[in-house]
């Protein structure tokens, strides 16, 4: 008797491991989420353009990951995109005049946000607003404006 | 003459075991509705056919996605790709890997025993003994078995992909150093629950059916020797891998063709 309740036990943890297993998937794995849990001081930036930067995406300074972008929003009056970034904590001593703006790792990487410190006195805390930013470089755009300039250069001769 | 005579027995041989089967597989579907009675029996059969086969299935989803992770990554850095590690695990394990291979393994595991535990009821006439005490065997050890394996193994399929998905992640991140944040958020980017997902749910449903029924009927229909089981459980083993294989082909390209 005490075999069967051991056997229906395992039965029961087997069936349950299966049903985490598939919510794993589809709360970790696939985009069905909408929850972040990364921890830190909150700190906004607007943008004109983002490219390709994404929620998780990381902070970094002088190529040192501090942080990771928590959300991504538009703002309807200004016609920017807001993102909101996560700083880890241990990194309190950035400048209220930080520029910050959109990279790409490699020629085919993530886009992440990069910070270059400024020379103010004061430091950036909890719900501070970068004022100072540059948006992603999108590529076409890049290469319209190369073949743009190209092509004013040959009738300019 | 001889020879042509005995091609064509071969061919009649051939479609009488396929109507068999088929004439098999519409009996055990109709003693479901009795399993509702012995869901003692159904349990048991979840035990021996799917919690024994936890071992193989998470060590061998561990290494699987270990293995994609560190495959994945030497491909990727050539291109400066590698935050895309992630997504590439993600999606060849979910899609194809997870319930192509934990079938396979479930087939070799779970579906030789099957054949192998029939078989030998057979041979010890335990079937006939059923049957002359008004017992179904069909409905009393068949049904048990099949509907054990059919669910067990979106289940096992499951485990294996999220397992595979966490060894990716420990070679891709603990071992070559690859962006944790990149790794998980483009993941989540590209992989949809619903084309992803859901669809390598529904393939390791269509395997679960498909090699819980190859078993338990080559158990059923095993010549009742000791040799007739031995070859049973290898055309088990044979017939379920070559069928999943084949499968996967035609629900990759109904399910993904369009993609």
């Amino acid at each position: 008797m005490k075999n069967t309740r051991l056997v229906e036990t395992l039965v029961g943890i087997f069936v349950a491991a299966g049903i985490a297993a598939l919510f794993m998937l589809a709360m970790k794995v696939s985009n069905l989420n909408a929850f972040s849990n990364v921890e830190g001081y909150k700190v906004s930036a607007q943008f004109e353009n983002i490219g390709g930067l994404k929620v998780l995406s990381s902070v970094s300074v002088g190529g040192v990951r501090i942080g990771r972008v928590t959300s991504i929003d538009f703002d309807q009056d200004d016609y920017e995109a807001v993102v909101t970034m996560a700083i880890d904590p241990q990194y309190n001593r950035l400048p209220t005049d930080t520029s910050a703006s959109i990279f790409t790792s490699g020629l085919l990487g993530e886009q992440y946000v990069g910070f270059e410190p400024g020379g103010e006195e004061k430091f950036l805390k909890e719900g501070d607003t970068i004022k100072l930013t540059q948006s992603a470089i999108v590529l076409e755009q890049v290469i319209g404006q190369f073949m743009f300039s190209k092509a004013s250069e040959g009738a300019g001769e | 003459m001889n020879s042509f005579q005995q091609l064509g027995h071969n061919a009649l041989m051939l479609f009488q075991r396929l109507g068999r089967a088929h004439l098999f597989l519409w009996a055990v579907l109709c003693g479901a509705p009795s399993l509702v009675l012995r869901l003692r029996l159904l349990v048991l059969q979840v035990f021996s056919v799917g919690v024994l086969s936890l071992v193989i299935i998470v060590v061998a989803g561990l290494f699987v996605g270990m293995v994609l992770g560190l495959q994945g990554y030497y491909t990727l850095v050539d291109f400066g790709a590698e935050d895309s590690l992630g997504v590439m695990v993600a999606l060849s394990l979910v899609r194809e890997l997870g319930p192509v291979v934990a079938a396979l393994l479930f087939a070799g595991r779970a579906g030789s025993a099957l054949t192998a535990e029939i078989g030998l009821m057979k041979a010890t006439e335990q079937l006939s003994g059923m049957e002359m005490m008004a017992v179904d065997p069909l409905k009393r050890v068949i049904a048990p078995r099949f509907f054990a394996g059919v669910l067990s193994m979106p289940l096992l399929a499951a485990i294996f992909s999220a397992v595979g998905v966490m060894g990716g992640y420990l070679a891709g991140v603990g071992l070559l150093g690859v962006d944790e944040g990149a790794f998980w958020s483009q993941m989540q980017d590209r992989v949809d629950f619903h084309e992803d997902i859901m669809n390598g749910v529904i393939k390791s449903i269509v395997f679960g059916v498909v090699v819980t029924w190859i078993a338990v009927f080559e158990g059923y229909d095993a010549v009742p020797t000791s040799e007739g089981v031995s070859r049973a459980t290898t055309r088990t083993v044979v017939y379920a891998s070559l069928a999943v294989l084949g499968l996967d082909f035609v629900l990759t390209a109904l399910m993904f063709g369009e993609v």
